[in-house]
């Protein structure tokens, strides 16, 4: 792959921002979207555009194919065995709701135990405390080495057989740390629990095959890897979701419906109440097209190889400090010595260098890091290494900037 | 956008050198405030004596626009009466919407005008003066 010809694909990234051309490199919190992904839904409103599912007419039939059609899509996309293993979400954090919701609270008795990771994103995060609170379960962690990467030693010491749930960051969204959610699967399911993986940031990066991870739910956001925003996906193992309560109640989900109760769909649709995100699942649907066509492992390599040239580079500056394992996924978070993030992050946008700076949905792990907050760099398929030197010529700016500034 | 219309020399004078940091004692009204976007945090502490704010101090984290708008504020304040801080937050508000503001006896602030073009960075400068708000409000009900 060539990420300059496909960088041509993409039409946000040709312009200027505060006089210099833009490096976009805020990609774990949202990627750009090629033409094609616009294209897509642009035409899907030109020609297709109709309620799905309860049409007879012709555009009912073309937007239900184009929305079915995305379902097999995804399906495809993460190795799953039926596309009624594919819900669509609004994002990673409405899928991880409805496990929460719904699975967890059916199942969950006072003293179980739902096990998380220290690094886990509020999403990962809150659902799963606002499940315990309402069942009495209780939250336990897997303890954390100091570069941030999870022994699987300690994972078995932390599961139980009161160990219901196990939910887990495939890809950290701030230390860059890979987890092996596939031996931790297998733990889980040892004692028992169920494994749910926070697939947001590995979805978009490298090639997910649910049934190898052999995980019991996967979630992940559409706008992270080059589609639209408003829409994501929880896959599920069939089983589960069959057995599971839909959270949203409305048109669209039901099969029966009298004046004093109702009766549901099957699975995926019960949890699909009200009309769904069409043009979201077409745009989503173009996107794993762009994708494939450039090929998961390639796109893995590409953003791995970035991430370690900019760990590499950045730590070689002096008053850099960086968090996480050298191995790492596509991005690097750091801070500058004696410069808050924030103050660094808007020298970079003068610079027309797009980064994140806060604490990433992340507080308690930024606790843990004895930080406030952290300076993050994330990339994609469209970024190349003079991007990293962009980033780095911007940093040293910065760093002479408040150097001089409060020096 | 210039770097130097952000970061005057007098905000990073308040970055490095805060006045007022530090904490008073248990019976003054105290407020904690955090900005959930980005993690900054203050805690301001007022000692109000029959509605005069004697004193202001304050702790937190954050960067230097919300530190150095901290710093400023609590000096801003000191020795006036809760509707004369009270007015001074509102004119705070009105130059981080660009308006032309004149702070005649506390020139300081007007350091800060230039926040109001970087539209991210307001709620990092308004920080220290929402956390006013509330001690003013608390103020008048002790």
């Amino acid at each position: 792959m060539n990420p300059q010809d496909l960088r041509k694909a993409f039409p946000i990234l040709n312009q200027q921002v505060n006089g210099h051309p833009l490096v976009y490199l805020d990609n774990a919190a949202s990627s750009q979207k090629p033409r094609s992904v616009i294209d897509a839904i642009v035409r899907y409103y030109e020609h297709d555009n109709a309620n799905v599912h309860r049409g007879v007419h012709t555009l009912a039939s073309r937007a239900t194919d184009a929305y079915e059609g995305a379902r097999a899509k995804v399906a495809r996309f993460l190795n799953a065995a039926s596309e009624r293993e594919i819900v669509f979400t609004r994002g990673t954090t409405s899928a991880l709701n409805i496990v929460a919701r719904s699975y967890a609270r059916a199942v969950l008795r006072e003293g179980d135990e739902i096990v998380l990771t220290p690094m886990e994103h509020h999403a990962n995060l809150i659902p799963w405390q606002q499940a315990a609170k309402a069942t009495g379960a209780v939250l336990r962690y897997i303890p954390m080495q100091p570069d941030g990467t999870i022994r699987l030693a300690d994972v078995e010491a932390t599961l139980t057989d009161r160990t219901k749930i196990v939910s887990v960051t495939h890809v950290s969204n701030v230390l860059g740390v890979v987890n092996p959610v596939k031996e931790i699967a297998a733990l889980a399911h040892k004692c028992g629990a169920v494994m749910v993986v926070d697939g947001a940031q590995s979805a978009p990066h490298m090639k997910v095959d649910v049934r190898d991870i052999d995980c019991d739910f996967f979630a992940f956001s559409g706008h992270k890897m080059c589609g639209p925003t408003g829409i994501g996906a929880l896959y599920g193992k069939l089983e589960l979701l069959e057995k599971m309560e839909p959270v949203e109640y409305g048109g669209e989900m039901i099969e029966h419906v009298d004046y004093y109760d109702a009766t549901w769909k099957e699975s995926p649709w019960r949890f699909e109440g009200g009309t769904p995100i069409i043009a979201g699942a077409v745009g989503l649907a173009a996107a794993i097209d762009f994708l494939t066509d450039i090929g998961m492992e390639a796109i893995e390599r590409h953003s791995t190889e970035l991430a370690r040239y900019a760990y590499d580079r950045l730590s070689a500056i002096e008053g850099i400090t960086l968090y996480g394992p050298r191995e790492r996924a596509g991005l690097v978070t750091f801070n500058l010595e004696g410069v808050h993030p924030h103050d660094v992050a808007t020298v970079l946008d003068t610079e027309g260098v797009a980064i994140r700076a806060g604490h990433h949905c992340c507080q308690p792990l930024m606790r843990k890091l004895d930080v406030t907050a952290t300076a993050r760099a994330s990339f994609y398929l469209y970024n190349t290494e003079e991007d990293v030197e962009r980033l780095v010529a911007a940093l040293i700016k910065a760093k002479e900037f408040f150097g001089h500034a409060i020096g | 956008m210039q770097l130097d219309e952000l970061y005057r020399r007098v905000i990073m004078d308040h970055y490095k050198n805060p006045r007022n940091r530090g904490t008073l004692d248990e019976d003054s009204v105290t407020v904690n405030l955090n900005n959930p976007t980005c993690g900054d945090r203050i805690e301001l502490q007022l000692q109000v004596e029959n509605g005069v704010v004697k004193l202001a101090k304050y702790t937190g984290e954050g960067c230097s626009i919300s530190m150095s708008s901290a710093s400023m504020m609590t000096d801003a304040v000191r020795g006036k009466t809760l509707d004369e801080a009270l007015g001074l937050a509102e004119k705070f508000s009105a130059m981080m919407q660009g308006q032309p503001v004149e702070f005649e006896e506390y020139e300081d602030l007007e350091a800060l005008s230039g926040v109001s073009k970087f539209p991210a960075r307001i709620k990092c400068a308004t920080l220290a003066w929402n956390a006013l708000r509330k001690g003013i409000e608390a103020g008048r009900q002790s």
